[in-house]
């Protein structure tokens, strides 16, 4: 999903980075409010991190005869909320973009967009919506995971599209083409995203059950509502 | 093997074999560059679509060789990698050490307490 550097038109770098800055800021304000206030997230966060490291490394071959890479940004986006992920989409995007020309700093408002705010955003909000149905934990991660995936190569492929609006059947055809490139490619890959969350949040709750509930990963909409009276009471 | 640990390798399992089906399926056989990164061919569109685009701005740093570019993605992701292995060593220890903690204290509650503090300075 990354968008080559100078490829976007100075408009378009500038107006990308316009609209993700607020969102970074935002993140770094709640990152730091996260390990101020409980100093052992920070663990937990380097993990996040790491994860969305990993996976943007993994360039895997896909069903349409070329190579994409997951983003990762699911997980940390259902522990820690969507602001958070934010901060660590960016600092992943930076590295690729400073050491590997791997995406660019003129267009890292638009890849900052598509991986580390809207990925993790539409993410959490599937995985918040299958929790508030009681769907079981890892159905919800796995779908979580899976849209945080697939939307950030749909918003790429936005982006490129108003850009580059083809000559002759405008928007929705370069929409067609660059869809085809990027959003068909990553389902197969979000799939395995999906599944590799899954098995990293299976790790997570084995080892750091104390972590996960204090960040109200397990709850439902039911617990989520009593554990709200609880604290309203005990506020009283 | 447990049931866990069963699971956590048919996911794996399952992921490897969405990696490898592409390739030994040959789905990339008609195309002219085979398993190339979707980005290089977003590339090739926008140069299709505009053919005059010209990108205005060039990477600060390039890798020079696709040797040192794999290099540098394989440290990426060691790097990750890395953290992630930490962290979840880190919990095990941690997690054993307080087992071993608690299954200490039942045996000193079992044999008096009289020797109780000598066992905690050791």
């Amino acid at each position: 999903m990354h968008i080559a550097e100078g490829f976007l038109p100075p408009a378009h770098a500038i107006a990308w980075g316009v609209a993700s800055a607020p969102f970074v800021v935002h993140g770094v304000r709640s990152l730091s409010r996260e390990v101020r206030e409980n100093p052992e997230s920070t663990l937990l966060l380097g993990a996040s991190g790491a994860f969305t490291f990993v996976l943007s490394a993994l360039k895997i071959p896909s069903v349409t005869g070329s190579c994409s890479h997951p983003t990762g940004t699911g997980l940390g986006a259902i522990l820690f909320r969507p602001p958070i992920m934010a901060v660590l989409g960016t600092i992943t995007l930076l590295f690729q973009a400073l050491l590997l020309a791997h995406g660019g700093l003129t267009t890292l408002g638009a890849n900052v967009f598509s991986m580390a705010i809207v990925g993790p955003w539409a993410g959490y909000a599937v995985f918040r919506l299958l929790r508030r149905y009681d769907v079981p934990l890892m159905v919800a991660v796995f779908f979580g995971a899976f849209v945080a995936d697939l939307s950030t190569y749909c918003v790429t492929s936005v982006q490129l599209a108003l850009a580059f609006p083809d000559p002759s059947s405008g928007f929705p055809g370069a929409l067609g083409k660059f869809g085809s490139i990027f959003a068909v490619t990553q389902i197969p890959l979000a799939v395995s995203e999906g599944l590799l969350t899954v098995l990293v949040m299976r790790l997570l709750v084995q080892s750091s059950k104390g972590d996960l509930t204090r960040l109200g990963v397990f709850l439902t909409r039911k617990q989520a509502r009593t554990e709200k009276a609880e604290t309203e009471a005990v506020a009283r | 093997m447990n049931k866990n640990t069963k699971i956590n390798a048919l996911l794996l399992v399952v992921v490897a074999a969405l990696a490898v089906l592409p390739l030994a399926l040959g789905l990339g056989d008609g195309e002219k560059e085979p398993f190339t990164g979707a980005d290089a061919q977003a590339e090739t569109a926008i140069t299709e679509i505009d053919p005059d685009y010209e990108p205005w701005f060039s990477p600060l740093y390039e890798p020079p060789s696709g040797e040192i570019e794999s290099a540098l993605f394989a440290l990426q992701a060691a790097l990750g990698a890395g953290v992630l292995a930490y962290y979840f060593g880190l919990r095990r220890g941690r997690r054993q050490g307080e087992l071993r903690a608690t299954a200490g204290q039942e045996r000193r509650g079992a044999g008096g307490g009289a020797e109780e503090p000598t066992v905690r300075k050791a």
